[in-house]
């Protein structure tokens, strides 16, 4: 997704000569002396699909009610196309919100549901009535336009918020959860047909997630939280394949996590992590100075088992298959190493389950490449 | 099996038949008979030991004379017209206090909302006749009240409020307030707060938000309210006899005249029967609100 037309990735970020549409400057969110954001700053820019992305209390919430004008900052300046926006009210600014709750209307029917806003702008009859029919094609709801929102299913509830909240084409949309009420199967579904709207109609999407799965899906970029400060912005593959800090790489995905004492070594860093063991050699993307305590991350898919010790790899440990997680299509391979220190490895099953290679108790070899593994500072 | 379903549904429907329908019959019986220097002070009486022929006797002499003189003498239509009227206005002024008190509660502090919802129960730990008698100690020329706004000199001479229309409603509405703020509470403290904040994110200010939004999801507790006072408000007999003095006319006071100072039970159970047939058309819309209300909530 987001691939402009001339066939370049879509990357505003990193191009200086592009304006951002929003840009928190120092903002700062106090509830009593609880603080919910803490000097933040963010640039988000025009037709971006960005996730804010954390567990519950992080902040994202807060974050996201500062757009939409229902929280004020303690201090510092949210920014939208540059002028300041705290002063305006959630009613005059060109934010909408698609809520967690949906917050449909109870006492209005669907087509009146999305043409609330309309009406509040004043707009013609004959504009609006084509604009929410255009509303309900988009959502392919034109059927249910009549029914009262308790009348129709979860999902046909969330693209009535959907439509609602575009109705009024806002430059900016927040999207609190929302796909949390629907169940895994629709929802992926879901996150595709986001995907497209968002693409065909040009909006600014600001999506609030605790499923790192579905941010990684649909955004492009993502904004890791914690504690109300933002710990790592990056499209969803530099935040998988390269995390900044032990807590992205936990966060997102699966990962191992073995602590020690790294070396830098040149271009490499090798990290002693227990006796007995030979020293890990990974890749680190901030520097590490000559000899500190750190972190090696490494994803279970990028570690591979095999029965007889591999010679082609820099990193190999040994060890026992102390338990199998069988998903249908990978199997996760628990290894206990010698020292009693556990290590997930993932592998493809590309084979029938009979013709396994391993089970419980083999004796295995574990490696990976010199540069799978990403050591963090601690 | 069966027997215990039938006693199930039967008890309900023998409380019914035992508590309103026996008392019903009787008091219709009375209406159609004629008064008499009696015990029971009506004829006929019915003589079961006479067989067939004196229940007979018994049918021919009751009549619908009664229900004939109430149209005759306008004391009684017009007691009817004032009830309705009084009952109408104390409705509207019980709404327009009740509504903002209940939208108060509803937007307090959540640990405060018990407490608050306890003060507007409390009155009804004291006996409603002696809350009444109190209003006669405040309301007149000597009461608290005048004495008050005659200590802070807003006025020269004791205002005369016992014994006028206006004792009569600050009594009602004092009295059935609750009746209006619990039902309206109970709708505004489930309405969902999202929704006015998405009034307000797709353009609304506060006040278009709380016309377009609040006041119609909140419209059964609303009606609920207003029938739960504009309902027995019409039989009301205690406030208009101890603050309206003679001038108040109402229904339940002509009521009470007819029984106790007239001793003319069948005129009075006619006025009874008269003002339960006015009373049906309001209970049975209420009725059909409360029902639609709990069929949207399914």
């Amino acid at each position: 997704m987001n691939q402009d037309t001339s066939g370049n990735a879509f990357a505003p970020w990193n191009d200086a000569s592009e304006k951002p549409l929003i840009t928190f400057k120092n903002v700062t969110k106090k509830f009593g002396e609880f603080v919910a954001i803490s000097d933040l700053n963010l640039d988000i820019y025009a037709r971006e699909f960005f996730a804010l992305l954390g567990p519950s209390g992080c902040g994202k919430t807060t974050l996201m009610r500062m757009l939409a004008g229902f929280e004020t900052p303690t201090s510092g300046v949210i920014e939208l196309a540059g002028q300041d926006i705290a002063a305006i009210p959630p009613n005059k600014r060109e934010v909408n919100m698609m809520f967690q709750s949906y917050a449909l209307f109870p006492h209005l029917n669907i087509w009146d549901n999305i043409a609330f806003g309309l009406r509040r702008e004043k707009m013609p009859k004959d504009q609006m009535e084509a604009r929410v029919e255009e509303m309900l094609r988009l959502t392919k709801m034109e059927k249910f336009a009549r029914r009262k929102p308790h009348q129709v299913s979860g999902g046909q509830r969330q693209r009535v918020a959907l439509a609602r909240s575009l109705a009024k084409a806002p430059k900016l949309l927040l999207l609190d959860e929302p796909l949390g009420a629907l169940d895994a199967k629709l929802r992926q579904d879901t996150q595709f047909e986001l995907m497209d709207i968002q693409e065909s109609t040009g909006t600014t999407f600001v999506i609030v997630t605790h499923d790192q799965e579905e941010a990684m899906t649909v955004a492009s970029r993502v904004a890791v939280m914690d504690h109300g400060k933002l710990v790592q912005v990056d499209t969803p593959d530099v935040i998988y394949e390269t995390p900044n800090s032990v807590y992205v790489a936990d966060f997102i995905g699966d990962v191992n996590i073995i602590e020690g004492t790294a070396e830098a070594n040149g271009e490499s860093v090798s990290l002693t992590w227990a006796e007995g063991q030979p020293a890990l050699i990974g890749s680190a993307n901030q520097p590490i100075s000559k000899v500190a305590s750190a972190a090696m991350a490494i994803r279970p898919e990028k570690i591979a088992i095999s029965s007889k010790k591999p010679t082609d790899r820099t990193n190999v440990l040994q060890g026992k298959v102390l338990d199998i997680a069988y998903l249908g299509n990978i199997s996760t391979y628990h290894v206990q190493l010698d020292n009693g220190t556990v290590i997930k490895a993932q592998i493809a099953n590309t084979r029938r389950i009979a013709r396994r290679n391993f089970t419980w108790k083999d004796p295995v070899w574990l490696s990976w490449t010199d540069t799978a593994g990403i050591v963090l500072a601690v | 099996m069966k027997l215990r379903r039938l006693t199930l549904i039967g008890i309900p429907y023998f409380w019914l038949l035992a508590l309103f329908l026996i008392p019903f019959g009787i008091v219709l019986k009375i209406s159609l008979s004629d008064i008499a220097l009696a015990i029971p002070p009506y004829t006929p009486t019915l003589d079961i030991s006479g067989g067939w022929q004196a229940f007979r006797d018994f049918l021919s002499e009751l009549d619908l004379e009664n229900f004939e003189f109430l149209t005759t003498d306008d004391l009684y239509w017009k007691a009817y017209l004032s009830s309705l009227k009084i009952a109408a206005i104390s409705t509207l002024l019980a709404l327009l206090i009740g509504f903002p008190m209940a939208y108060g509660m509803a937007k307090a502090r959540e640990d405060w909302r018990p407490t608050l919802m306890m003060l507007v129960i409390l009155p009804f730990w004291t006996s409603f006749l002696i809350r009444v008698y109190a209003w006669v100690g405040i309301l007149s020329t000597e009461g608290y009240l005048n004495q008050f706004l005659m200590g802070i000199g807003i006025i020269g001479d004791p205002l005369v409020i016992l014994n006028t229309s206006t004792a009569v409603y600050i009594g009602i509405v004092y009295t059935y307030l609750p009746f209006m703020i619990l039902p309206i509470y109970a709708t505004l403290e489930r309405l969902d707060e999202s929704l006015i904040e998405a009034a307000e994110d797709l353009g609304c200010s506060r006040i278009s938000a709380f016309w377009l939004v609040t006041m119609p999801l909140s419209k059964n507790g609303v009606i609920a309210g207003c029938f739960l006072v504009f309902i027995p408000v019409i039989g009301e007999f205690v406030i208009p006899a101890l603050l309206g003095g003679s001038k108040t006319l109402m229904i339940g006071k002509v009521l009470w005249e007819e029984f106790f100072s007239n001793r003319d039970w069948p005129v009075a159970s006619a006025v009874a029967i008269i003002l339960l047939l006015v009373l049906i058309i309001p209970i049975v819309l209420f009725q059909r609100n409360e029902q639609k209300q709990r069929e949207a909530e399914q």
